[in-house]
């Protein structure tokens, strides 16, 4: 865990639109954005953040691979292997009746592993306090946050030009 | 939200509301103490949990020998319970998982509450196979673990232990998209909350700040969740209807029963669905999150899918006096003229018949019709599963063998109790957690809320314009 701490200058803004502009023009001024928070998910944030898509399926993709294989081949290698038994007079390797647990094992591994890598790289977990800068972000306001530990006066100022200009309600600095 | 909004369209919040008010009013209940409703319910559902306890206790103790279980009819009230609770279980993933692929923005209304029931539907599912195997102390047998027997393997060749793998994956995969998505709702609770509360939903809000790269990657991460689970509902209840499909015995051994235990889950989730929501909506008084718009929408998935029941059933009439066979012919004229006829003539009536009343839009968005209606059906799927496992059970092959059950009172109390352990879990979800998916509600109010969209739209967002973005 870095005990290093941060410097925030955020804005809050009232309404999702707001924000969608105000990041627009951050992004068009070159301004270095830290983060934006918001109470629910806001559509074309991550456009005009220029957010990486997420690979989290990718994840999800291998995992259920390697549950589908798991799967497969040890109920193929008891039966055909380790102890073959005869059911109901079908063979040995009787792939039909592997495919429901093959299946149920895959989504198993997909969903939970998936879930896993997502608190895993969100830096999320059962009892993980992470810093917030204000309490009204997961109610109704939203965020913008800009990283000022190496700021001089001048880009402080630009920055709290830039949320006056974008109609923030509130500026507010915080050590994180 | 840069696509136009029909000015047809129906608000899905209604009573003008804020995002602020929308944390208020679902996360109200869980900070206030609760309302004499509420724990007048509480207490009744707590002493059907002390009826669970004392059922199982007595099972175990006891042996299987205090059930009516008979050689003949070696399936009874057990498994009928089994079905029945699995298949309740099976909206609550319908709703989260299906109608998110089918951009449904209505469900955001049900689908907290409608995922907690399936939670806790499939843990009172999950009782009855563990319980009727007798030595529930040797339940691990049934999973394959490396022992010093051989090693001796389970059967993976058969329905029922593809149910084992089935309903363990279906409770991990309906948690934990649950959970993904109370994560943000619990993080909102806690920034209001002060002291102990605080901790403790700090806790269980995994140290959700609301960032947009976290937010992004929790759409994805739910998208996925409901991409898995949607085939993994269907695929459940697909194996729990192999228990039966796979056997020999006439009636059972069919392969319509697959889309018909499907359809026919649906059909009763969504009734108990309405029966939570109506209750729900009423006592925590969130009717402008949970509209007249979604009780009628949820009442035509149930006509919908209860007249999809009633063609199976007309299907395996014909089908049975088509085939010729004999012995398919009787077990139909079993379950119509034999012994157990009433449980026949209550599933016909209540599955078939009494959802034909929804065809009148009228009816669909009457709560008391509604509420009523809803136990009917899930009482008629009830007796769906009994007629199928009992009465086809009492009556197969060999007259000689042909038998009669009725449940003791050890039966009747665990599945009463059982409706104790739901009840308990519900109301305490209810106190506990927003009931209401606060952060999804919040996303659809610009789409959804009626100051936005429908007849008394103040903002003209009906006509949104997209090139603007």
């Amino acid at each position: 865990m870095k005990q290093e701490t941060t410097q925030v200058l955020y804005g809050l803004y009232n309404d999702e639109e707001v924000l969608l502009h105000a990041v627009k023009k951050a992004k068009e001024d070159y301004l270095d954005i830290m983060d934006v928070y918001s109470p629910f998910p806001v559509h074309g944030l991550d456009n005009v953040l220029g957010l990486s898509e997420s690979r989290i399926h990718v994840a999800g993709f291998i995992y259920g691979l390697i549950g589908a294989l798991t799967a497969f081949l040890f109920m193929t290698w008891v039966f055909t292997r380790d102890w073959p038994i005869i059911f109901g007079g079908k063979p040995y390797f009787s792939a039909p009746s592997f495919i429901p647990i093959t299946f149920e094992v895959t989504v198993l591994f997909a969903s939970v592993g998936m879930v896993v890598t997502f608190y895993t790289i969100c830096g999320m977990g059962p009892g993980v306090t992470n810093p917030t800068l204000d309490d009204r972000i997961t109610d109704d306001k939203f965020c913008i946050a800009f990283d000022v530990n190496d700021a001089n006066e001048s880009q402080q100022s630009a920055l709290r030009k830039f949320f006056d200009e974008t109609g923030a309600e509130e500026v507010n600095v915080k050590t994180i | 939200m840069s696509a136009p909004i029909s000015a047809i369209r129906e608000p899905l919040i209604t009573g003008s509301k804020s995002y602020h008010t929308i944390t208020e009013d679902i996360c109200g209940p869980t900070e206030r103490t609760p309302t004499t409703a509420w724990v007048i319910a509480f207490i009744v559902a707590v002493t059907g949990l002390a009826l669970y306890v004392f059922s199982v206790t007595w099972t175990i103790w006891v042996g299987i020998g205090s059930w009516n279980l008979n050689r003949t009819i070696n399936w009874g009230w057990d498994i009928t319970n089994f079905v029945w609770w699995v298949g309740i279980g099976h909206a609550g993933t319908l709703i989260s998982a299906i109608l998110l692929l089918f951009r449904q923005k209505w469900r955001t209304g049900v689908n907290r509450a409608a995922e907690a029931m399936t939670i806790f539907a499939v843990m009172c599912a999950g009782q009855f196979p563990l319980i009727h195997m007798g030595r529930l102390w040797l339940g691990f047998f049934i999973f394959p673990y490396p022992n010093t027997r051989g090693p001796l393997w389970v059967n993976f060749n058969s329905p029922l232990l593809w149910d084992v793998f089935a309903i363990s994956t279906y409770f991990t995969v309906s948690l934990l998209f649950w959970y993904t998505g109370l994560v943000p709702d619990f993080a909102t609770v806690r920034d209001r909350a002060n002291g102990l509360r605080r901790k403790i939903y700090n806790f269980v809000s995994f140290g959700w700040t609301g960032s947009a790269k976290h937010w992004q990657r929790w759409e994805s991460l739910s998208l996925v969740l409901a991409g898995l689970a949607t085939p993994l509902v269907l695929s459940v209840h697909t194996i729990v209807s192999f228990d039966f499909a796979t056997s020999v015995i006439p009636g059972w051994h069919t392969t319509i029963f697959p889309p018909y235990f499907v359809a026919g889950a649906i059909f009763s989730g969504f009734a108990m669905v309405q029966t939570l929501m109506i209750m729900t909506r009423k006592v925590l008084k969130l009717e402008d999150y949970i509209t007249l718009e979604h009780i009628d929408s949820m009442n035509k998935v149930i006509l919908a899918t209860g007249s999809i029941v009633g063609v199976a059933y007309l299907t395996e009439l014909f089908i049975a006096w088509y085939s010729g066979y004999i012995y398919e012919q009787f077990a139909f004229y079993n379950r119509v003229m034999g012994p157990y006829f009433w449980s026949y003539i209550g599933m016909m009536g209540c599955n078939v018949i009494s959802p034909q009343i929804f065809w009148s839009k009228k009816m669909r968005r009457s709560i008391l019709v509604t509420f009523f209606m809803s136990i009917f059906i899930n009482i008629g799927m009830w007796f769906e599963r009994f007629v199928i496992i009992a009465s086809t059970l009492a009556r197969d092959y060999l007259p000689s063998s042909w038998s009669y059950y009725s449940p003791t009172w050890v039966e009747v109390s665990l599945f009463i109790g059982t409706l104790g352990l739901f009840s308990t879990l519900y109301l305490v979800f209810m106190r506990v957690a927003p009931v209401v998916a606060v952060s999804e509600i919040k996303g659809i109010l610009k789409t959804g809320g009626d100051q936005y969209v429908g007849p008394n739209a103040s903002h003209g967002h009906s006509h949104h314009d997209s090139a603007n973005h």
